[in-house]
């Protein structure tokens, strides 16, 4: 069984970002940029069922700029088998990324595919379902825990108040969600095991996707900002005022 | 120009995530219609027709639609598209997980989490984890959207819109619901409740979170988590507050021993009174609290809760 993982390069997870001065989107030259969190998940998922006996090869998928070939490496260095990088510096957003991923899907025929539920950085939350819905098959968003068996993959997921379990006939679309698993550390042996690892370079072109983007930003600010308040010297203060200022009790 | 809204609902009630999307339509322009997709679900739809501003509740019953399989609502949905102007949805795991899958099959982008209308084709929605907020536009026929229900009031009750039974499209048979854990509370639910206490890496231990129960006991408040608390494995992961769990604005917020990490703020920081309680006088969180108290929690909040009597 063949996984396919796509991974983003986001603006590292630790970085505070600033919006820029003219308003026109945000600040991100120089910064560490590094895979989007809930795909490190989605990776290492797909490496755990294959180290369990039931994949048999990971390709990993990333879409954007020349540079997205680190994130390629580092999943590579989890564990990925392969990737393949969607080159091209155009502004991509989620339905393109999904119609370039179903080309990808299309070639490659794998039984499943593994997202990140969202990327921390447009926190769009579109990519899988909308690649699901492009290839026609199932998808269970939010996993936290996958299993498959028989032709099938049993989901269970976060949702409001607790969790669901969907069975899903493959090949599929899963999403994972923060508490499937937790990302192994990569080593230095497999850091430098992943830059031998094949990775191919495809256009958008080359897979007769057309990337134009449907939403224009007109333009970013900073939210309002949230003024501190105060300290208080104890709690009968806090409850004071918290009655008789902010009357909230 | 008409919206349609897709009610979250579990059948026998429709969801308060529901009422706030239909303020958002409303403000889109235009007539707004709802459809109740479910299985013997005529409370949820009654209930939608009571909600102001809509003018037809459209309902598809069907033993597949019980659960909310995203494929088969999906499909609904794109077998009553034609004619609408935009489609909503709350932005809620009910409403992410079955719009995408619209936008997708109708060749459109979909714009997420809105917390403005502007214009018909123009939106705010928070980006970083709500560190920025971009003001889009939509140049799709349809517009797709999910909506943050802290951006919009509820609408209000007294509407009497006419109801509509419509054919049932086929069960995709791809998916198929087993079971579902729902965690049982007598709490508020995290989304809806006016004051929440939440506990952070600071507790300790899930066994310490027990010390927030007779506070939010005496407060009627629901219980929420940071993710720090969520990933050390204290509380289960649907009590999370943050960009990667619930986005919520209750009337008062009481953080206890959350550092205040922007994931977290941005799930709480539209809260109307925010109180912090954490022994680090350097945390974050103090920056977007109304009032702090610089101490041992453990301390602090057996003192808060006999002071509230």
């Amino acid at each position: 069984m063949k996984i396919l993982v796509p991974v983003k390069r986001v603006v590292d997870y630790n970085v505070k970002v600033r919006v820029k001065s003219d308003h026109s989107g945000m600040d991100i030259a120089n910064v560490k940029m590094s895979m989007n969190p809930f795909d490190e998940i989605a990776i290492e998922e797909a490496v755990r069922l294959k180290e369990a006996g039931v994949a048999t090869e990971i390709i990993a998928v990333s879409c954007g700029v020349a540079q997205c070939q680190e994130t390629l490496r580092t999943a590579m260095a989890i564990g990925a088998d392969r990737g393949i990088l969607v080159e091209t510096d155009a502004d991509l957003q989620p339905l393109a990324v999904a119609k370039l991923l179903k080309a990808l899907a299309d070639k490659e025929q794998p039984s499943l595919i593994i997202l990140g539920k969202q990327a921390i950085d447009d926190d769009s939350n579109q990519t899988g379902q909308m690649l699901a819905a492009l290839l026609g098959w199932p998808q269970a968003t939010f996993a936290s825990k996958v299993v498959v068996a028989d032709g099938k993959v049993s989901v269970t997921r976060e949702v409001d108040g607790g969790l669901e379990t969907l069975s899903l006939t493959l090949p599929a679309i899963v999403t994972t969600d923060l508490r499937l698993n937790e990302p192994r550390y990569v080593t230095l042996p497999n850091i430098m095991k992943a830059k031998k690892k094949q990775l191919d370079n495809v256009k958008p072109a080359d897979l007769s996707v057309d990337v134009t983007p449907r939403v224009t930003t007109l333009k970013v600010v900073e939210p309002a900002q949230r003024s501190a308040g105060i300290i208080v010297p104890d709690v009968a203060t806090l409850v004071a005022k918290l009655k008789n200022e902010a009357k909230v009790i | 120009m008409t919206t349609l809204v897709i009610a979250e609902h579990d059948n026998l009630s429709l969801k308060g995530s529901t009422a706030n999307t239909v303020t958002a339509a409303a403000q889109c322009g235009g007539d707004v219609h709802v459809l109740v997709a479910g299985h013997n679900a005529s409370a949820a739809a009654q209930a939608a027709a009571q909600l102001a501003g809509v003018s037809k509740v459209i309902v598809a019953d069907a033993p597949y639609f019980a659960d909310g399989l995203a494929e088969n609502c999906a499909a609904q949905v794109i077998a009553i598209a034609a004619g609408y102007s935009h489609i909503l949805a709350p932005a809620t795991a009910y409403g992410k997980n079955i719009l995408p899958r619209v936008a997708a099959l109708l060749d459109v982008a979909q714009v997420s989490e809105i917390t403005k209308v502007i214009s018909p084709d123009t939106f705010e929605r928070p980006i970083y984890a709500g560190n920025a907020i971009a003001t889009v536009q939509s140049k799709d026929a349809v517009k797709v959207i999910t909506v943050r229900t802290t951006g919009f009031d509820a609408a209000a009750t007294g509407g009497s819109a006419t109801i509509e039974n419509i054919a049932a499209v086929a069960d995709s048979g791809k998916s198929s619901f087993v079971s579902r854990e729902v965690a049982k509370s007598d709490r508020p639910e995290l989304t809806a409740a006016k004051i929440i206490v939440s506990g952070g890496r600071g507790m300790g231990s899930g066994d310490n979170f027990k010390l927030l129960e007779p506070l939010a006991d005496k407060l009627g408040a629901a219980m929420g988590a940071s993710r720090a608390a969520v990933d050390a494995g204290y509380v289960p992961n649907d009590w999370q507050v943050g960009q990667t769990g619930k986005i919520v604005a209750p009337t008062l917020y009481i953080a206890v021993g959350i550092s205040g990490a922007i994931q977290h703020l941005a799930g709480m920081k539209d809260s109307k009174t925010i109180v912090a309680i954490n022994k680090d006088p350097e945390a974050p969180i103090f920056s977007v609290a109304d009032y702090g108290i610089v101490g041992d929690l453990f301390e602090v909040v057996p003192q808060l809760i006999a002071e509230l009597g």
